[in-house]
C-alpha cells in the first residue's frame, strides 16, 4: 500500500506491506538505526520514536499507520537546536551507560516536556515509568530528566 | 616563557564525561544488529519446542526450495569438523545432532535474503522427535536412575581454568570443595546452630541488545562483528572447531547494548559461522528477546547451609551443599560453581568449614555468567545466617562482624589458599550501616540489614595493550576491552592522558578488531579497569619515555629529568610541542610513537595467577525496607552500597556503575525469576518476566566509593561494578528478617512474603 509521512522533517513516499512495522521501515527501509529493537511487545521503550510529537513504540505500531503523520527519530532530533541541552544533560549527569535505550529515553523526554508533562517529580517519574534501562538504576537518568524539565 | 604546573593526577580521579556520550545519545553509535555488510544474509534458527528428545527426522526440502534461501543447515553440515564446543566442557554440538537437550536448542538454520523469508524456511522444515523424559529440575536430574545427559566422554575446553575437571558422576558435570579444619569436632563446642535450606530462580541477564553477529567465511578465513565480551576467547574458540589458524579468524566488536555476562565467552558465533560456511555468503543472526533468554541465563540453585557459633556468637563453624543448574550444556556453569564455592564461607574466621559445590546438567536452557555469579547465589544466605547467630547471641548484627570478619592480610579462603584478605571490610560494613540509618529508632514492619562478601575478581590476568601518539599529538588507545557500558573507553583514555600528560580530550579508545588490537584475555569478572588498565598504563608509560628520550636527545639532558605536561616536553624552563618532538625525532612531519604494555600472571608487580585470585572484590551493602503484613509488598526504603575500588579513576562513573547493580540486584531479590516447567521457560518475554522499571528504585539509593590505594591495578585501583549486585539481595533479605521475616526462597514475591508472614503468625501465638 502506499504511504505518505514525514521523517525528520522530509516527505517520503513508499510502498509498504500492510503488516510492516515502522520499526522495520525506519531501520531496514531508511536506515534509521537509532531506535533500537528489544522487546518487541511495548514494555522496553528502546524503540521509541515520536509520531505527531507523541512517543510510540515502533514495534508494534504498523508503518501504515504513519500514513500522513509526521515522525521524528533520534537521527532528526539530534539536528534540531534543543537536542544540545538534551545531550549536555545526559552527559554531564552520566544518564547512559551502553546507549541501547538512550534514543529512546531522549525522545520520550522530548514528548513529556513538549506536552507540559514533566512539572513535577510524579510526572516525570510516571513519564518515564514506560522506557526500561538496564544499566544506570535510573537515578542518573531522573536527574537529567529533572534538569531538563526546568 | 611559562611552564604550566600540573598538579599530579589530573586526569586519573576526575569525572571525565564519557567520551562515548555524543555517539551513543546522537543514535550514531553502531550495535551488531546496526550493521550490514555486502551481499549480507539474514539468519533463522530453528529450535527445539521439547525439552528432551531424539530426533528421528529432518526434512529441509521444502525449506530449501523457497525463492530466497540460500542455506539451510543441519548437523549433517557439520561431518568434516568435530563439531563440540565449551571454553568449559566441549558439550555442546553448533546444532544437535540425534538429540536435544532444552527447549530452545537450535535444531537447523536457514539464511535466506531477509528476515521474513528466512522465517518462513525456518517453519517449513519439518521435525520428528521421540520424546524422552525430561530431566527439568535439580531432582530430577540428580535422582539415581536419572538417564545421563551426556554419554559421550566430554572433553576439556579451552578455556576452564580449573585444573583436573575430574570425572563426571551422573550428571554432576563439574563439583568444586572446599574443606578445612576438623569440622565434627569444632561443631559439638558450638552453642549456637543456624541450618536452613534455600532456592534462587534461574534469573535472566536482560541485556537490552540481544545476542547477535555477522560471520563472513571466506578463502582466508573468517571474519565476525559480533556483541561478544570476550573476543580473544571466541577467536581461539572458532579457530579450534572450524580447523582454521587463529590470526585467521577476525573479530570487530563495536559497541554492546549491555552484557552482564550474558554475551560472555562463546554464544551465538559458531552458528552463525557454520551457516556462513555453507551459505558461501555472510550472515546476520539476531536473536529475539526469547532467543536470548534460552542462550544463557543465570543458574537456579539449592543450597543447604549449616553455621555454628559459641554462646557468645564468635563463628565457628560453616557448611555449604549446593547444587546449580547448569542446564543442558555447561557453558561457565563450572567456573560459576568455583566461585561460588569461594563465596560460600563469607569472609569469616571459621574454625572449619566443609563446602561441597555441584555444577549439574539438566533439560533447561544453559546457564552461564551474569554479573556477580556465585556471590550472589551464596551470599545473602550465608549473611542471614550470620544475623541469625546475632540474634541468638544477642549481638548487634555490625557489633558481629566487627569481631568475626576477616581483616585485611588474614586468609579468606578457609584452607589458607589463594590471596588473602586485601581491603577494610570492617570499615566498610560500617560505611554501610551508618547511611542506612543503622542506629536510628525500629518501626514494626520495618528493617534494617547490612550484607558483606567477597567475589573472585579479575580472571586470568592477561592483557596487552598499545598506544599511540601521532604526529599532531592525539593518541591512540589500541586495548581489547569491550565497551558494554561500564565506561572503559573513558577510564583507559584517562590513564594514557595521565600518564602521557594531554588531556584525555586528545585520547581516542577503539572497540576490539582482533586482526589488530592486542591481546586481551576477557572483559569481565571486573578486571578491564585493574588488569588491561595497568597494560594501558605501561604502554603509555613506554610512550613517555620515548617522549623523553627524544627531548633528552634534543636539548642534550638526561631524560629522566624531563617533564611531559599539557602536550609539552619540559626541561628547566625550555619547552617543546609532542608535534614538534616527534618532527624532531624523525626529520618530517610524519612518524609516530608506538609502544605496547603487558601484564602477565607472574613477573612485574601483578603477583602470582597461581595465587588467585587476582584481587577479591568487595561485596557490600545495607538497606532499609519495610514489609506491608497485609499483601507482603516490599518497599525498599533505602539502599548503600560500597564501592571498595582503591582508587577512583571516574568517580562519576563508579557510582552510576553501583546504581545500576543496585537496581539489578533489587529485580533479583524481589521478583525476577524465570518460571520453568518440564524444562520450558514460560514466561520468555518482557510482559511476563519483569524487570526494574523507574517505580521500583528505592526510595533512598546512596553509592559510596572507598578508596584505599590497596588493588593491583593502575594507581591502587581495583574492579567494581559487580559487589554491589551480590550485596544488595543479601541486604534486603537481612533487613526483611529484622522487620520479622526472615525468608529461604528467592525472588521475595508479594505472595511468598504474605504466606511466610501467615506461618509465621500461626507459630508465634
Amino acid at each position: 500500500m502506499d504511504l505518505t509521512l514525514t521523517v525528520n522533517g522530509r516527505e517520503l513516499r513508499a510502498e509498504v506491506e500492510p503488516h510492516e512495522l515502522l520499526l522495520d521501515f525506519l531501520r531496514d527501509r531508511l536506515g534509521l538505526t537509532g531506535a533500537k529493537r528489544s522487546c518487541d511487545v511495548q514494555v522496553c521503550g528502546t524503540c521509541t520514536v515520536l509520531v505527531d510529537g507523541a512517543p510510540v513504540s515502533a514495534c508494534s505500531y504498523l508503518a501504515a499507520d504513519a500514513h500522513q503523520k509526521e515522525v521524528l527519530t533520534i537521527e532528526g532530533f539530534a539536528q534540531m537546536q534543543e537536542f544540545e541541552r538534551f545531550e549536555d544533560a545526559f552527559l554531564r549527569h552520566a544518564a547512559l551507560q551502553c546507549g541501547y535505550c538512550t534514543p529512546g529515553l531522549l525522545l520520550t523526554i522530548k514528548s513529556l516536556r513538549d506536552n507540559g508533562e514533566l512539572s513535577n517529580e510524579a510526572e516525570i517519574r510516571h513519564g518515564l515509568d514506560g522506557n526500561l534501562c538496564r544499566c544506570t538504576g535510573y537515578r542518573s537518568i531522573l536527574e537529567a530528566a529533572r534538569e531538563l524539565a526546568a | 616563557m611559562t611552564v604550566v604546573e600540573r598538579p599530579t593526577l589530573a586526569e586519573v580521579g576526575a569525572s571525565v564525561p564519557r567520551k562515548d556520550g555524543r555517539e551513543k545519545l546522537s543514535g550514531q553509535a553502531q550495535y551488531v544488529g546496526d550493521m550490514e555488510v555486502a551481499g549480507m544474509l539474514h539468519g533463522k534458527i530453528l529450535r527445539s519446542p521439547t525439552a528432551h528428545a531424539k530426533i528421528t527426522s529432518i526434512d529441509t526440502s521444502a525449506a530449501q526450495e523457497m525463492e530466497g534461501v540460500a542455506a539451510v543447515l543441519t548437523g549433517d553440515d557439520l561431518q568434516d569438523i568435530e563439531p563440540y564446543y565449551g571454553h568449559a566442557i566441549k558439550d555442546r554440538p553448533i546444532v544437535a545432532l540425534d538429540r536435544v537437550r532444552f527447549a530452545g536448542e537450535p535444531v537447523a538454520a536457514v539464511a535466506a535474503v531477509n528476515e521474513a523469508t528466512a522465517e518462513a524456511a525456518m517453519r517449513a522444515i519439518e521435525v520428528e522427535y521421540e520424546e524422552l523424559p525430561v530431566l527439568g529440575t535439580l531432582e530430577q536430574a540428580l535422582a539415581a536412575d536419572a538417564q545421563r545427559l551426556h554419554d559421550r566422554r566430554p572433553k576439556i575446553g579451552l578455556f576452564h581454568g580449573l585444573g583436573d575437571l575430574g570425572e563426571q558422576q551422573g550428571n554432576v558435570c563439574y563439583r568444586h570443595t572446599i574443606s578445612a579444619g576438623d569440622i565434627d569436632r569444632v561443631r559439638k563446642e558450638a552453642a549456637i546452630t543456624v541450618e536452613g535450606t534455600y532456592t534462587f530462580p534461574a534469573v535472566y541477564q536482560y541485556a537490552m541488545e540481544t545476542h547477535a553477529t555477522i560471520a563472513h567465511y571466506h578463502g582466508d578465513g573468517v571474519t565476525l562483528w559480533a556483541n561478544c565480551q570476550h573476543p580473544f576467547l571466541v577467536q581461539a574458540e572458532i579457530a579450534d572447531l572450524f580447523g582454521l589458524q587463529v590470526g585467521s579468524v577476525r573479530i570487530m566488536v563495536p559497541y554492546l547494548g549491555g552484557g552482564f555476562g550474558s554475551k560472555s565467552y562463546t554464544k551465538m558465533e559458531p552458528l552463525t559461522v557454520a551457516l556462513a560456511r555453507k551459505a558461501g555468503r555472510p550472515v546476520r543472526i539476531v536473536n529475539r528477546v526469547e532467543e536470548s533468554m534460552v542462550t544463557t541465563r543465570r543458574h537456579g540453585m539449592r543450597c543447604w547451609m549449616r553455621t555454628t557459633a559459641g554462646a557468645d556468637g564468635t563463628l565457628l563453624t560453616r557448611e555449604v551443599h549446593f547444587w546449580l543448574d547448569t542446564g543442558a550444556y555447561a557453558d561457565n556453569g563450572p567456573r560459576v560453581t568455583a566461585t561460588a564455592a569461594d563465596a560460600a564461607p563469607g569472609p569469616y574466621r571459621f574454625e572449619a568449614a566443609d563446602v561441597q559445590g555441584y555444577c549439574v546438567y539438566c533439560n533447561t536452557p544453559p546457564s552461564g555468567s551474569y554479573r556477580a555469579f556465585g556471590a550472589t547465589h551464596l551470599q545473602w544466605i550465608g549473611e542471614s545466617q550470620v544475623d541469625e547467630v546475632a540474634r541468638r547471641a544477642g549481638l548487634d548484627p555490625v557489633r558481629l562482624r566487627r569481631r568475626c570478619l576477616a581483616v585485611p592480610g588474614e586468609p579468606v579462603r578457609p584452607d589458607g589458599t589463594g590471596k588473602p584478605l586485601d581491603a577494610d571490610l570492617v570499615g566498610d560494613v560500617e560505611q554501610a550501616a551508618a547511611a542506612v540509618g543503622w542506629d536510628e529508632p525500629r518501626r514494626p514492619w520495618r528493617g534494617r540489614g547490612v550484607s558483606v562478601g567477597l567475589l573472585a575478581a579479575g580472571a586470568h590476568p592477561v592483557s596487552r595493550a598499545s598506544v599511540r601518539l601521532s604526529s599532531d599529538g592525539s593518541v591512540d588507545v589500541y586495548v581489547g576491552t569491550t565497551e558494554l557500558g561500564q565506561g572503559p573507553r573513558t577510564v583507559m583514555a584517562q590513564i594514557a592522558a595521565e600518564e602521557l600528560g594531554v588531556s584525555s580530550g586528545l585520547v581516542h579508545v577503539h572497540g576490539a578488531d582482533t586482526r589488530f588490537t592486542p591481546y586481551d584475555r576477557s572483559t569481565g569478572a571486573s578486571r578491564s579497569t585493574t588488569v588491561a588498565g595497568l597494560a594501558v598504563k605501561r604502554a603509555a608509560d613506554a610512550v613517555a619515555q620515548r617522549l623523553r628520550e627524544t627531548a633528552g636527545e634534543v636539548w642534550d639532558v638526561d631524560p629522566t629529568l624531563v617533564d611531559l605536561v599539557d602536550g609539552h616536553a619540559v626541561f628547566s624552563g625550555e619547552e617543546i610541542t609532542f608535534p614538534d618532538l616527534i618532527a624532531k625525532r624523525f626529520g618530517f612531519r610524519g612518524g609516530e610513537i608506538i609502544e605496547g604494555g603487558e601484564v602477565r600472571p607472574t613477573g612485574g608487580d601483578t603477583g602470582s595467577y597461581a595465587e588467585g585470585p587476582h584481587f577479591w572484590e568487595v561485596c557490600v551493602a545495607g538497606a532499609e525496607v519495610e514489609v506491608d503484613p497485609d499483601t507482603g509488598i516490599i518497599d525498599v526504603l533505602r539502599t548503600a552500597t560500597i564501592a571498595d575500588v582503591g582508587k577512583a579513576i571516574n568517580p562519576q562513573l563508579i557510582e552510576r556503575q553501583d546504581e545500576g547493580a543496585t537496581l539489578q540486584g533489587v529485580g533479583n531479590a524481589l521478583f525476577e525469576e524465570m518460571r520453568l516447567v518440564d524444562g520450558l521457560v514460560t514466561n520468555d518475554n518482557l510482559l511476563e518476566y519483569r524487570v526494574p522499571r523507574v517505580a521500583d528504585l528505592p526510595k533512598r539509593m546512596r553509592s559510596i566509593i572507598v578508596e584505599n590505594e590497596d588493588g593491583p591495578g593502575p594507581y591502587g585501583a581495583k574492579g567494581c561494578g559487580e559487589g554491589a549486585f551480590a550485596a544488595v539481595p543479601a541486604a534486603i533479605v537481612c533487613a526483611l528478617a529484622d522487620a520479622g521475616v526472615p525468608m529461604q526462597e528467592l525472588p521475595l514475591t508479594p505472595e511468598r512474603v504474605w504466606r511466610r508472614i501467615q506461618e509465621l503468625s500461626k507459630s508465634t501465638p
